[in-house]
Formats: structure tokens, sequence, C-alpha cells
């Protein structure tokens, strides 16, 4: 009930990211979600595509330091209050997030999280009966 | 001022026969001590007889920093270690230090020669002054200070940091002279202005600047900013510390302690001596030295060597500013720093590639160095915490190796320029105008 983000290494360079999503776009990949972590030097881009082996091959090819990162998405309803009872089950459960990210669109919310227990993560959300997306 | 008159302005004729007197008595000395030198003598077929003046010297052999690390670490030691009093260290290109050795005869020695030096600046028994070499195994700190209390003026060791401090003891104690690396006094004249201070609020009127390369404009700016006047000191511990050579009023060239350390000029390619007035490489033999003695010392730096009565009435050979190296070692904030170093850490942790890129530059005076490594695929991580530390782990690597602090960039595959043959590792950005 994972999906694979991928992680990209960049260094704090105008227009690096541009060139990451001008890749993407020539091969025809969509991008689901996308998120920026960085410091004053670096930064870790993490995206969440259809295609994500094929994606990896073709940043590999472009010489971009990719991984492939285990995340959970989470989709919820997306009024007041929904993510604060699922993150209350995670901290009661003790399941630590080490980021995440989210956006919504009309009536659902989607939400990105990367536990340092990705199993027991699964396990809280499934018993509590959260909807998990599942792709790529 | 002179220090020394009967060394200072021996004349030529005087000085020729006490440097080959003493040249003979080194040649034996080492010769029956130094195992590394009875070798290289037996293999050139040279023996001490065969050495009668200073002009013999061309049969000697010669010895490099390479010769130093091989012998790591007491191998070209002469004395018994009984009679070594202290020890200094400078950093080698991978991993091992140069230790050099001093008896209590050397240090007396170093710190006449350090005393002539301030003597010449203009330095007397009634000035307060500030070593603000960093003290320690590099040989600026602790060579100054000796100087200063064998001249017999009040030494305020400061080293370096807390430049707050500094300032405000400059100010309080009345401290007339400092020696220090130039990018250093520059700093200090930054933070001065920081503080809300000028040069007529501390009275310092003689800098000793050495470690580091500098030019007559560097010379200006330091002067006009902390109202001193700024003279050149030479040295480098292989062969004593600073005190090797200095600048006198005239400030045309530093004179060399010559009856202590024999200078001579090189073609780097050929080995060749040249005549004075010739830009090559400058080689040093220790007349007296009986801690760790060389002969022939290959200094891999550039400059010219002049002759002829200077008009402050010393007759010792000057030697120009140093205009370059003849290998590829950096000078920053007074600290010798080889690319090599710096590729052998690198070569020791799995996480980088050995792809690197040293970046000089100087940022408000000060020398920085930023090394650029590629993080290998493998080893990225996609958690920045873990990121962030690899890099501290290369910059504490490269601090100890180094001694200076290093910011470490963590950049992208393939995005440090591969080069063909010999790589070029460096770019150095600081502007000497």
């Amino acid at each position: 009930m994972t999906i694979k983000q991928l992680s990209i290494f960049l260094e704090n360079k105008t227009g690096r990211i541009n060139e990451v999503t001008k890749i993407l776009g020539r091969h025809g990949i969509s991008m689901q979600a996308f998120s920026m972590a960085e410091t004053t030097e670096f930064g870790i881009l993490r995206l969440i595509v259809a295609d994500v082996d094929k994606a990896v091959e073709i940043l590999r090819a472009e010489n971009f330091a990719v991984m492939l990162t285990d995340v959970i998405c989470i989709k919820c309803s997306n009024e007041a209050g929904a993510l604060a009872t699922i993150l209350e089950h995670l901290a009661e459960k003790d399941v630590f997030i080490e980021y995440m990210y989210a956006f919504s669109e009309g009536n659902t919310a989607s939400v990105v999280i990367r536990p340092t227990d990705v199993e027991r993560c699964v396990e809280v959300l499934q018993h509590c009966q959260c909807s998990l997306l599942n792709i790529g | 001022m002179i220090w020394n008159p009967n060394k200072e302005c021996m004349s030529r004729d005087e000085m020729h026969a006490l440097q080959s007197k003493r040249l003979q008595k080194l040649v034996t000395y080492v010769y029956h001590n130094v195992p590394f030198y009875r070798n290289k003598m037996q293999q050139m077929d040279i023996a001490p007889e065969d050495i009668n003046t200073i002009d013999d010297i061309t049969k000697l052999p010669f010895t490099t920093k390479q010769d130093l690390r091989d012998n790591y670490p007491y191998g070209l030691q002469a004395a018994p270690a009984s009679e070594i009093v202290r020890v200094h260290a400078s950093s080698g290109t991978t991993g091992n230090p140069t230790i050099v050795g001093y008896t209590r005869k050397d240090l007396a020695v170093w710190s006449e020669v350090m005393t002539r030096c301030l003597t010449a600046y203009g330095v007397t028994r009634d000035d307060t002054f500030s070593v603000s070499y960093g003290y320690g195994l590099f040989t600026g700190g602790l060579g100054a200070h000796y100087g200063v209390e064998n001249l017999g003026a009040t030494v305020v060791p400061t080293s370096t940091g807390n430049t707050e401090k500094h300032i405000r003891l400059i100010r309080d104690l009345k401290i007339s002279g400092i020696a220090c690396t130039p990018s250093y006094a520059l700093y200090l004249a930054e933070s001065l202005e920081k503080m809300g201070l000028t040069k007529d609020d501390i009275g310092l009127r003689i800098g000793a600047f050495g470690a580091e390369p500098w030019t007559e404009n560097m010379r200006k700016e330091i002067e006009e900013r902390l109202g001193l006047k700024g003279y050149n000191i030479y040295g480098l511990s292989e062969i004593m510390g600073p005190g090797v050579s200095y600048e006198c009023s005239e400030q045309n060239g530093s004179h060399i302690c010559e009856d202590h350390f024999y200078p001579e000029i090189i073609n780097p390619d050929t080995l060749e001596q040249l005549p004075y007035g010739e830009q090559g490489e400058l080689v040093f033999t220790t007349l007296t030295k009986e801690g760790m003695p060389l002969l022939r010392y290959r200094t891999k730096d550039l400059c010219t060597l002049m002759d002829g009565q200077c008009a402050c009435g010393r007759t010792a050979v000057r030697m120009s500013r140093i205009v370059g190296r003849s290998d590829d070692m950096l000078i920053i904030r007074g600290i010798n720093v080889f690319p090599s170093q710096v590729e052998s850490v690198i070569l020791e942790m799995p996480e980088f590639e050995p792809q690197y890129m040293l970046i000089v530059d100087r940022e408000n005076n000060l020398d920085t160095l930023q090394v650029q490594v590629e993080v290998r695929r493998d080893f990225f991580s996609d958690d920045i915490g873990r990121m962030l530390q690899m890099k501290k782990g290369l910059a504490d690597r490269l601090k100890s190796v180094l001694s200076i602090g290093v910011d470490v960039r963590l950049m992208e595959p393939n995005s440090i320029e591969r080069s063909q043959g010999k790589g070029r590792h460096v770019i150095d950005k600081r502007v000497l105008k």
C-alpha cells in the first residue's frame, strides 16, 4: 500500500528544477505531486509520477542523482479537521513522520507521508480505515 | 637599528669565510649522524673532505619535502633525542606531517634571528608587542614570541581568534607592534572599524607580516587602516620558522640571516644554481642547525636573490618577494595546503566520487576554502539530515588534516568538470592587487 516517490538531489542553481520538469515533460511523464526540501546549498526534489521506472531511467541518463523512496499517500476529505484525525491516530501509535506534503482539490485532499517505519504506518492507517492510494 | 652588526654587516669576504667554515662542519656532522645524507653522499661519491668552501655546496645533494615525509618522523634528525627540547610540525601532503626537532642551541639561534628582524623593524625593549600568529605546532606563534622576549620588549601572546578582545588589549595595553598574517591585519582593521574605532584610538606603529603571499597594495591598505608601518617577514618551519629573512627600513627585499641559512637560487627543472638577479627556486642550507640540519632544502618558493650593500648598512643578501611556487601548494590563512591532501581524504570516503574542486577566495580579507565534491549515487539519501551529516563528516575530516576550516559543497553527479591528464583542481579567486 505504499507508493514510490522519486527523490532527486539538486544543487541550488537557478533553472535546475526547470530542467527536471522539462525532461519529464519531453518524455510525456506527468507529475502528480511535487515538493522541494532545501538547505542553503542543496535541495531534494520529491516527486510522485505515473511512470516511476521510466522517470528514473531517463533522469539517471541525464546524470541526475535519483533514488526511490517508499511513501504513503492518503486520500481524505477536504474538510476542516480531517488531517488532524489521521495524524492523531499516528501519534497515538508512535508513528514518527520524517516529512509530509499535501494538496487538495475539490472535495478530496491527498497527503504524502514519509514515516520512519513505513509498515507500521500502513498498518495503523488501514486499521482506522483511511483510504490509501496505490499507484506507480 | 641593527641588533647584531657583527653578523648583519659583515664584509662579504668574512661572510664567505664564515659560511665556508660552517658548511664544512655541517657536512661532517650530517655525514656522521644522518644515514640519509651519508647514503646520498656515498652514492654521489662525495666525502666531507671534498667540501672546502661554501662554493663547493653545489656538489651536495638536495633535500625535498618528500624526503622529510619519507623519513617521518625523526629520520633526518641529527641530534640525539636527549638533546631535542622542542618539536614543531607542518602539514604534509598525504597525511604525514613534517616534524622538526630543535635543540636548545637551535632555539637560541631562532630567537637571535627573530630579534634581528624585530630590531630592523624598529621594535625596542620599550615596546609592547602582540604575537597573533597561531601558537602551537605552527612555528609562527612561538617563534615570534621568543624573539620578542629575547629583545626585551613585552610580549602579549594573543594568538588567533577573539578579535574584539584583541583590539581592546591593543588599545588598553598600548600595544605598539604586532606580528600576524597580512590577511589577519586587514581583518583586524575591519573589526576595528566595526567597533566604531579608528587607527587614532590605538597606537600600533609596527607590523611584522608574513606566512602568506602579499603585495605592495595590501601593504598600503594595512598601513593606512591600522596606522602602522608594515614589514615583510619570511620563514619556513623546515629551515627554522619565522626569522629566516626580514625587511629593513629600505624595504627593498628581505635580508637573509646568511650566517645561519645559506641561500641559493636554482632552476627547478635543471637543478642548476643560478646567479644573483635571476629568478628561480629558493634553496636553503641550515649552516648552524643541530636538531634537523638540512642540506640544500628546496623551498619551492620562486624569487630572486640580490647582493650588494643596502643603504641600511647591512651586507646580507636580500631575497625578493615570493612570486609563486614551483609546485601546487596553496597558502590559505597562512597554512600550507596541498590539493593532494584533500584528494587523499576524499579517496578514503566511499560516499564521494574522486572528483573535486577547490575554490579559494578572500572574503572580508580572510581566505576561504570551499571544497566541491560529488556525492556517489548509491550514497545519496532522501533524508536531508543524513546528507548534512555526510557533508559534516567530510568537513570535520578535512579540518583535522588541513588545520583550517573548510566549506564543503555537495555537488550533483558529473557536475565537476573532468579534466584530461593532470587534473586542474584549484580555482584561486584571490586577486592580489
